[in-house]
């Protein structure tokens, strides 16, 4: 890294720069060192211990051994909710990518008011996660909501159908929700084909290839990076998805919305059964972590980073 | 993408920029429809929001709406909600800001011992769950006292947020090492190597990540539903939440005002600062 990591040993001017940096790189880092220790490291610990315990938040945790995790192979919700997280996910995740692909790719083009266009598209990504827009939806699309007068008008005849309170339809609802919000995706997808040259596209035109040869020997090998990176991140924060849950559907109906991790909220803080809650984030850690270390290991396979 | 490269518009060039057009303006009412739709309800006269639904322009137009939907709120109105918002979001940037930033100068600058096993742990923190922390996180800060108060949701940002640690470690790397060295010549430490030319050069990271700390912190569910039931330190979030229940509400075009004026901030501040972060958001995805 520095002159200092040479293997000459060192003179006393040397000795006494090296220390100081690791003082002054201690003192820089310490607040998130801090952190790390008091609002993390510390706090993950305590949930692994109270995930062997039995403990309702007042009284001491009782030992429990791993009873929390056997109860959980024999609880029908949590399997549910297992299977329902992962439908979302894999849903969600290519549908919001290949959106904000799709409309990066249309906005790369040079028309006239790509950035308004752009900006519009964008905004409902300013309130991903916003109780307002929860809100809006849960009305939007229930009985009596826009997404049904709408289709009332368009199929003249009256549509009363509850697509958030209906066990077939629910979970998309919420689907669709996460896809409105693509444009972060989209911004990163438009800079990421900026970056591609131009003279590529000329040199596959001059060779006659097609505009499907052009996007998928070029667009989209150069874009693999930006693809991973999107990816982690959607796959990520699709299984944290826990807001929209609460306040749209409560989980319901018959459970066909209870996303993992607003079981495990409702397991902890409606149920009190805290042990069995951190029993089971530590299940959904263990479940990203797999996904995050498959994703990372196969990116070695699809990743194209140019030298 | 190819139009680019023709040089004459011709009558075809023309044609495909209408269609363009058309399925852009299109897409764009699309995406806006939801926002356009709260806007609309929020001045429609209340027993019309749902017999109208279709309907973005109200018969007449009810700015009552707006007082009735801020007073009828529980026991305060929503200016304590507003109130509290804005302090939560205002503590919260300020401490996730001025924390990241020199927590970035140390990685992006500094040759500590133990620099990148530091750094693989601050990336694994990106990819931590939430919901891992939140029962032991709620125990402690029970037992401190803490409930009730917004502590345990503006503390926390005082250390750091390894997303902001992240976008200002990225853009600091790419600030010319010159300039360290020429301080250096000049016999300057550290300390003064970061407030002299790091902090201020780094005033656009600064300010993408002040955007995104407060859009988050303002918009911020889970900590606030979890630490505060006192309706007195209701954030907004929590406040719409709890007034959104069908079997108590009726005044659905009150609530709708309030919405509305909850995301208000959110699109000032997006309207000020979009320069800063659109260029935050696709450098982000770019750099590593």
């Amino acid at each position: 890294m520095t002159a200092a990591t040479a293997k000459k040993p060192m003179t006393k001017g040397a000795r006494l720069r090296k220390r100081r940096n690791n003082l002054a790189g201690l003192a820089f880092i310490s607040p998130w060192l801090f952190g790390l220790l008091v609002f993390t490291s510390i706090p993950m610990l305590y949930s692994l211990y109270l995930s062997f315990t039995k403990f309702d938040g007042l009284g001491d945790p009782k030992w429990y051994g791993l009873n929390n995790y056997i109860n959980m192979f024999q609880d029908g919700v949590f399997w549910k909710s297992v299977g329902i997280t992962f439908q979302y996910v894999f849903i969600l995740v290519p549908l919001r990518l290949s959106a904000a692909l799709g409309v990066a790719m249309v906005l790369a083009s040079n028309h006239r008011g790509i950035g308004l266009y752009r900006t519009v598209y964008y905004i409902p990504s300013l309130l991903s996660g916003s109780v307002a827009i929860a809100i809006i939806w849960s009305k939007l699309f229930g009985t009596d909501g826009a997404i049904n007068g709408i289709l009332t008008m368009m199929l003249g005849r009256p549509m009363t159908y509850n697509w958030v309170g209906e066990p077939a339809t629910a979970l998309y609802s919420l689907i669709l929700l996460g896809c409105w919000h693509f444009g972060s995706s989209m911004l990163i997808f438009v800079s990421g084909l900026k970056q591609i040259p131009q003279s590529y596209y000329e040199a596959a035109l001059i060779d006659g290839a097609s505009p499907w040869q052009r996007f998928s020997r070029i667009t989209l090998p150069m874009l693999t990076p930006v693809i991973f990176f999107n990816l982690v991140m959607g796959i990520i924060n699709a299984f944290k998805a826990f807001s929209e849950a609460l306040i749209i559907t409560d989980g319901g109906p018959m459970n066909r919305t209870m996303l993992f991790a607003l079981y495990i909220y409702k397991q902890g803080f409606t149920y009190f059964k805290m042990g069995y809650a951190c029993a089971m984030s530590w299940v959904l850690l263990l479940i990203i972590s797999v996904f995050s270390i498959f994703v990372f290991k196969s990116s070695d396979g699809w990743v194209h980073y140019e030298e | 993408m190819m139009q680019s490269i023709k040089p004459r518009m011709s009558r075809r060039t023309i044609r495909s920029g209408v269609i363009f057009h058309t399925l852009a303006v299109l897409f764009g009412v699309i995406m806006i429809y939801p926002l356009v739709w709260m806007v609309a309800s929020s001045l429609k006269p209340n027993e019309e929001v749902f017999t109208t639904v279709t309907s973005l322009i109200p018969s007449r137009v009810v700015w009552h709406n707006y007082v009735e939907g801020w007073q009828s709120a529980g026991r305060y109105t929503y200016a304590t909600y507003f109130k509290n918002s804005f302090i939560i979001a205002i503590f919260s940037t300020i401490g996730g800001v001025a924390s990241s930033s020199l927590v970035a100068f140390a990685f992006a600058r500094i040759p500590f011992a133990g620099r990148k096993a530091c750094f693989a742990i601050l990336m694994g923190t990106m990819l931590l769950p939430a919901q891992v922390l939140l029962i032991p996180q709620y125990i402690m800060f029970k037992s401190m006292g803490w409930i009730n108060t917004f502590l345990p949701i503006i503390i926390p940002q005082f250390c750091g947020v390894p997303f902001f640690i992240f976008l200002n470690i990225q853009f600091m790397r790419g600030v010319p090492r010159e300039l360290d060295e020429a301080a250096e010549m000049d016999g300057c430490g550290w300390l003064k190597k970061y407030t002299m030319i790091l902090l201020p050069l780094s005033k656009p990271s600064l300010i993408t990540s002040a955007i995104f700390a407060f859009y988050w912190s303002w918009q911020e569910f889970l900590g606030p539903l979890i630490y505060l039931s006192k309706p007195r330190m209701y954030p907004l979030s929590i406040a719409l939440k709890m007034f959104s229940d069908p079997s108590t509400q009726t005044n659905w075009s009150g609530l709708f005002a309030m919405t509305t004026l909850s995301i208000v901030p959110v699109l000032l501040v997006f309207m000020f600062f979009q320069k800063y972060l659109v260029e935050g958001v696709a450098t982000t995805g770019m750099k590593n």
